[in-house]
């Protein structure tokens, strides 16, 4: 299982802060799981969509999308941030 | 404690009196305070929203600290960043630092000050009349930090 963060306008569209996910056999990044959300079709297929601006952290950590996961990590997705 | 993530106001002086507190060696002290302005991309606001993500926020902003620190000659390092619901004229953010001469003060603070603007996970959200919107990031913003690297 791995966690999976949603912040910002993602938490908006996707409501929910976050879910437990049983990782598929063969899914390695970021860039896949992102894939994998994506086919929820909906507001997950339009907020992920390639090309929309969607930054990604492993284990809390900015990570582009070739960065690898592994059951027990936390995945978040989010917009470009915004503070200061 | 460098990164502090809160919801009141902080008193500046203060802050700066607290980490200058018995160092006879420091010479100058940088900081820079964001503010919160009733106008954006033409619109008024009224009211922000500042979210972020716990547990990264503080990893993020002491990994820029650390990095002032390597490059810089300075002595310490202070973040607050205010989150919640935020008007006009409120304090944003505060960053301190602490050196020995002014150059290595200015220099580390803009830094962190650039990097937090891009890499640090907060989102702000405007209320204005036509209703709520997310802000946009600017590239403006990330050609500041890139002039770093």
């Amino acid at each position: 299982m791995v966690t999976v963060v949603y912040c910002a306008r993602l938490r908006e569209a996707f409501g929910r802060t976050s879910e437990q996910l049983a990782l598929p056999e063969g899914l390695r990044d970021v860039t896949a799981l992102r894939a994998l959300l994506r086919g929820r079709g909906g507001a997950w297929a339009e907020e992920l969509a390639d090309g929309k601006p969607v930054r990604a952290a492993v284990n809390q950590e900015m990570a582009r999308g070739d960065v690898a996961i592994r059951d027990g990590d936390e995945i978040a997705f989010f917009p470009p941030v915004t503070g200061g | 404690m460098p990164v502090r993530i809160q919801t009141e106001d902080f008193d500046v002086s203060r802050e700066i009196a607290r980490l200058r507190e018995g160092n006879p060696q420091i010479g100058a002290v940088a900081s820079f305070v964001g503010v919160v302005r009733d106008l954006n991309e033409g619109d008024r606001v009224s009211e922000m929203m500042l979210e972020h993500y716990p547990g990264m926020i503080e990893k993020s902003i002491g990994a820029i600290v650390d990095q002032a620190k390597s490059r810089w000659n300075i002595y310490e390092a202070l973040v607050i960043h205010r989150v919640g619901t935020l008007k006009p004229l409120d304090q944003i953010v505060l960053v301190v630092v602490t050196s020995a001469h002014r150059g290595d003060a200015f220099a580390a603070c803009e830094f962190i000050m650039d990097y937090l603007k891009t890499r640090a996970p907060f989102w702000k959200k405007e209320q204005t009349p036509a209703g709520s919107r997310w802000v946009e990031a600017r590239s403006s913003d990330e050609f500041a930090a890139q002039r770093w690297s």
